[in-house]
């Protein structure tokens, strides 16, 4: 059992913080986090095939899944309510994100796949959990929205470019030696329903 | 004939009410779980999800972002159909600006967004004839975390009542922590494709704890509600006890030769909100 240790990172994040961290350490981010769904992730790794550059800084970023609801007050737009979307839909693109660029951290609900955990590995970046629904906790830890790129595609599936403090507490559950959480509580799970079923 | 403009405050303030604030049983059932959950990780998911669920209230936002597909259950007789969809698309539209809510409804192949919440069908609007004087208008916001996770199963009659079973359970399993657990789940048994998953979804509209008036399928609930919360899936899907808050069954006949199950999730921000309006338009929130 490895310890459990809990740490505060600010952004852009380091490749050797990121690689220390472990499955079931508690993380606190502050500092830059960019939202990014199904089709701003589309976008980002269509860009960087064509060669062109994404509007934010990829390097040491942090990747969240989610679509906030927001508003505008006095011009400004602010974020009302913000919880993490299911990363599962981003399973498949996410391995060319981390290809391409060094996002350093992406936080989601419901864990991600095996290729992604490869692709966590290869990059030298985690995947942390952050209670799914817990939406208004998570908006107030956002103090402004820096700007929003691609609004064409939709509030929710825009990249929202937010300043955060203390962003969390972030499960790790997705850590760069390549450990998943998930894959080892599906083990436990599946071999439980064997017997719960009677077969 | 109901004025129109009092169907539309109704479901305006009902919208509003659903998204900021959990009903009363679904509050009491997050509470047991917590108190309950004997993972240390899972206690955490319950204790942010209890302390979001206040600040929710306390700040007046929408308890998730989410905000999900506004869906409608009206409850009576002698309706205006036309006239009810009408004030119900307009309740959606201002509660998408006045809450707000986030625009999540789009077109399904251009993936267009309507900014509205409204569109083709949506708000879903479901007729249940009953015959009262009054009208129970319930809305229903759901979000796709757990949708996405729902299933038909089409198994066989042979299977029987362990076939439900393993219908309802595999589904579970399979979505493991994608749909923000303690989830509720909600199943129709028999009838057609169609009729068992809108028996699903009226089962949405029964509060947790409220067991089927028939004993034989309540036994069933209390059962499968067991296995499941012995799954170890936990809350969020990072392991423990309380995967789910509660199981609600609606049954219909069905052919001799078939066994539809339809399994709809339900995550832990099980919204829903419900009003009475009577004939003189005068009006009450029932939880």
């Amino acid at each position: 059992m490895v310890d459990v240790a809990e740490y505060r990172l600010t952004t852009p994040l380091r490749e050797e913080d990121v690689r220390k961290l472990n499955v079931e350490d508690v993380v606190y981010v502050s500092g830059i986090i960019y939202t990014a769904r199904d089709m701003a992730h589309k976008r980002l790794v269509e860009l960087a095939e064509k060669g062109q550059r994404p509007p934010v800084d990829m390097d040491g970023s942090v990747i969240y899944h989610a679509g906030p609801v927001v508003r505008k007050l006095d011009g400004e737009w602010e974020v009302v309510s913000a919880g993490p979307t299911t990363s599962s839909r981003m399973n498949k693109v996410t391995p060319l994100l981390l290809k391409h660029y060094p996002v350093r951290m992406i936080v989601g609900k419901g864990g991600m796949s095996r290729e992604v955990a490869e692709a966590l590995k290869e990059r030298g970046a985690v995947y942390c959990h952050y209670t799914g629904g817990a939406a208004v906790l998570a908006a107030k830890c956002v103090k402004r929205v820096v700007k929003v790129e691609w609004l064409d595609l939709g509030v929710p599936e825009a990249l929202w470019v937010l300043e955060v403090e203390d962003f969390g507490p972030l499960l790790v559950t997705m850590d760069s030696q390549g450990n998943s959480l998930y894959e080892r509580l599906e083990l436990e799970v599946k071999s439980r329903l064997e017997s719960l079923l009677g077969r | 004939m109901l004025k129109t403009s009092v169907v539309e405050e109704v479901a305006l303030q009902l919208i509003k009410r659903a998204s900021i604030a959990l009903p009363k049983d679904v509050k009491e059932a997050l509470r047991r779980a917590y108190e309950e959950e004997s993972s240390k990780l899972g206690k955490t998911q319950l204790k942010t999800i209890l302390d979001n669920v206040v600040v929710a209230e306390q700040m007046d936002r929408p308890v998730c972002q989410d905000t999900g597909i506004v869906s409608f259950f009206i409850k009576g007789r002698s309706l205006d159909y036309k006239a009810f969809e009408e004030a119900l698309r307009r309740a959606t539209v201002r509660a998408t600006r006045e809450v707000p809510l986030r625009p999540n409804a789009v077109h399904p192949l251009t993936r267009e967004n309507s900014g509205d919440n409204t569109g083709a069908h949506i708000p879903g609007i479901t007729y249940i004839y009953e015959d009262t004087d009054y009208i129970d208008l319930v809305v229903v916001l759901k979000g796709a975390g757990s949708e996405n996770m729902s299933a038909l199963y089409m198994i066989s009659p042979g299977e029987g009542v362990s076939g439900v079973k393993r219908a309802v359970l595999e589904t579970v399993v399979r979505a493991g922590g994608q749909p923000c657990p303690p989830i509720v789940v909600n199943v129709g048994v028999g009838g057609t494709v169609d009729l068992t998953l809108k028996l699903a979804k009226i089962a949405l509209t029964r509060p947790l704890g409220a067991r089927h008036p028939e004993e034989e399928v309540a036994r069933l609930e209390r059962e499968l509600l067991a296995l499941i919360n012995s799954t170890g899936i936990g809350p969020m899907g990072v392991g423990g006890k309380m995967t789910a808050l509660d199981v609600k069954i609606e049954y219909a006949h069905c052919h001799t030769a078939s066994l539809p199950v339809g399994v709809n999730i339900q995550c832990w921000a099980d919204r829903r909100a419900t009003a009475r309006i009577y004939p003189d338009g005068s009006w009450e929130i029932l939880g």
